[in-house]
């Protein structure tokens, strides 16, 4: 199945901003984290379909996922 | 001794007194909130004789705390016709603690009309002169000139055009320590300086006393656990530094919170050429800096200076909101147009919030057209710049801009501009932009930390459940935070880190030698707020001025969001 995968602030460092990447079916967020190469812990938020989503979360065909370490601003 | 000065612009006297008891153990926003509800009568005109302005720096600043540098500005805004407190980084805050100047309060109205004035301050006290020299000029000539004046080591604290035609959205300025600007951004407080006729402040702190701490080696232990908080926490000590506030452009827009076209879409388009990773490889690019304090002392860094194409300084404090505003909401694609309209605002003196907003709203109203960033810098430039009748309605802010065009979109609450964050589809932070006493203020209780970025738990940004009590607490925890001198970003490590928060209590009781307890500092905040709600309600304002614009109950894509907090729902905010 094919993700739309979004990396954003230092986890594009050496990776990528955006690509579209195959995926068996059954795969959870936690195993695209995994397969790029980011620590669990460097995790700040993951967003699904524009919503928060947890690690353990499996994805379906087309699903849009970003991955962003944990930042803060205002 | 700790000491307040009283300027009185009517007689042109000036008084030093002692700290009253009751103010003793105040500072920040605490002690300007307090001095404004006892001093200022509510219903007064807030450019008016009646009116007054008041400097206090915190309760750490002076201290070698960390981020304690941050100024309290306190007044009655003649935007949101309510109490204000709007604090800033720059070189003041240390030095007026240093001099042992617990709050510099400026009463009054001048005699003569036609006359600029100028107040001098240092460890004597301080001195009324009158100006003429510097009228007219934008804050960067100003700093410039009074260095040359009185030396490259001064304070200044200083009024730019907007704010000597009293347009409400004139900020204050203050200098930083590379001699750039920093604001008292919000709420008009530079039309109140104008109505002074203050032009500027100088603060000269040569052989001041310095501050005494009560028990400094308990103070040097604590500063430095409350300093590794800063620099262990990924958001303090990494993400700000390196990519600033503007960082969230992507995130919000990820999350479907960035208000575009004037709060029509949740997404921008060209979300990713504003955006804080890409203006962190442009400022690398053009040899200027990702890092940079606002205030000496400052850990985190989240400032930068940003190069123009040949690499000269275009702007700096080059902030989230601002990026935001120009680019997403009024849909400017280049960010240089934006950095330049940013450093234009500085020299005029203008709230980057509150005019940036205004040009969302000034495009639905066809002055001029959807993402035009070189007509923003023209329209500051010739017609805000220079005072004409167009650049005054511009310069009255979003509301004016609104109300002048028949725009029903306009973004406010209690007349001030509304910030970054949808509340559609970030709700936390709707019901802090509706209950705050300052009118609508993302900084008064940041809900965004535990709404979108995972700082302090999770409350769901989409669903209403539990977002009266995160905003409750952390405008409560931000009243107290705003009164110690910290900068309001130490909240990310102190949602966190559970050493933070204690160490910075341990700091304030060393500091002063007293024994103040947690619960202590949450009743600070309480009454913080109370106080400054007792003073919004006693000027005329009620439970209805806690709402948003109705325009918010139409749905804002992708998630088709909506506002749909009950007008009791929202007044519990208050029941503490």
């Amino acid at each position: 199945m094919r993700i739309k995968v979004k990396l954003f602030a230092n986890f594009r460092d050496g990776r990528f901003s955006i690509e579209d990447q195959e995926y068996p079916p059954g795969t959870r967020i936690a195993d695209i984290v995994k397969k790029l190469g980011i620590e669990p812990e460097e995790i700040g938020i993951i967003l699904l379909e524009s919503k928060h989503a947890e690690p353990e979360q499996e994805l379906t065909d087309g699903a849009n996922l970003a991955l962003f370490p944990l930042l803060g601003g205002g | 001794m700790d000491k307040i000065l009283r300027v009185n612009m009517s007689d042109l006297s000036v008084k030093t007194e002692e700290v009253p008891a009751a103010w003793a153990g105040l500072g920040g926003r605490a002690l300007t909130s307090t001095v404004v509800a006892a001093e200022v009568p509510p219903t007064c005109h807030p450019l008016g004789p009646y009116n007054k302005m008041v400097f206090a720096p915190g309760l750490l600043s002076g201290t070698a705390a960390s981020n304690s540098g941050r100024m309290s500005f306190g007044t009655k805004s003649p935007l949101t016709f309510g109490i204000k407190e709007s604090n800033a980084g720059g070189v003041s805050a240390q030095m007026f603690a240093k001099m042992g100047i617990k709050a510099l309060i400026i009463e009054g109205l001048p005699k003569d009309p036609d006359k600029w004035y100028s107040i001098a301050i240092n460890k004597d006290g301080a001195t009324i002169s009158e100006e003429s020299e510097l009228i007219g000029k934008g804050n960067f000539a100003v700093v410039e000139a009074l260095q040359a004046r009185l030396g490259k080591k001064i304070g200044v604290i200083t009024l730019g055009p907007a704010g000597e035609m009293k347009m409400l959205t004139a900020n204050i300025s203050v200098k930083d320590p590379e001699s750039h600007l920093r604001s008292h951004g919000r709420g008009g407080v530079g039309a109140v300086m104008g109505s002074k006729k203050v032009k500027f402040i100088s603060i000269d702190d040569k052989d001041a006393p310095g501050v005494q701490i009560a028990d400094p080696e308990k103070f040097k232990a604590a500063s430095k656990i409350f300093s590794k908080t800063l620099v262990d926490h990924p958001v303090s000590g990494q993400g700000l530094p390196t990519y600033g506030t503007n960082v969230l452009v992507n995130i919000l827009n990820e999350a479907g919170g960035l208000p575009t076209r004037n709060f029509t879409f949740g997404q921008y388009e060209f979300h990713d050429k504003v955006s804080g990773e890409f203006m962190h490889d442009r400022i690398v690019e053009r040899g200027g800096k990702p890092k940079h304090g606002c205030h000496a002392g400052c850990l985190i860094q989240c400032s930068q200076i940003y190069n123009d194409k040949d690499g000269k300084y275009l702007t700096s404090g080059f902030e989230y909101e601002t990026v935001w505003a120009l680019g997403a909401n009024a849909m400017i694609q280049e960010l240089d147009d934006i950095a330049e309209a940013d450093n234009i605002m500085d020299d005029l003196g203008m709230d980057s919030i509150e005019t940036s907003v205004m040009f969302g709203v000034a495009m639905e109203a066809g002055v001029l057209p959807w993402g035009d960033g070189k007509g923003v810098v023209r329209l500051l430039k010739e017609e805000i710049g220079k005072g004409t009748p167009l650049g005054r309605i511009l310069g009255g802010g979003t509301e004016h801009v609104g109300i002048t065009y028949g725009v029903t979109r306009v973004p406010v609450v209690k007349h001030q501009a509304i910030p970054a964050y949808d509340p559609r589809s970030v709700k936390g932070i709707g019901i802090t932009y509706a209950t705050s006493t300052m009118g609508a203020d993302h900084t008064s209780g940041y809900t965004i930390a535990t709404n979108i970025l995972g700082v302090g738990g999770h409350v769901d940004p989409l669903k209403k459940d539990g977002q009266v009590d995160l905003s409750r607490n952390l405008q409560i925890a931000t009243a107290a935070v705003d009164s110690t001198g910290m900068c309001i970003f130490i909240a990310f490590p102190a949602l966190d880190i559970p050493e933070c928060l204690p160490a910075l209590i341990d700091m304030i009781n060393a500091r002063f030698g007293i024994a103040l307890t947690g619960d202590d500092v949450v009743n600070l905040g309480k009454y913080v707020l109370k106080t400054e709600h007792k003073f919004n309600l006693d000027a005329g304002m009620t439970n209805l001025d806690d709402r948003l614009p109705e325009f918010f109950e139409q749905p804002v894509l992708p998630h088709n969001a909506v506002w749909d907090f009950s007008g009791e729902e929202i007044d519990a905010f208050w029941n503490f």
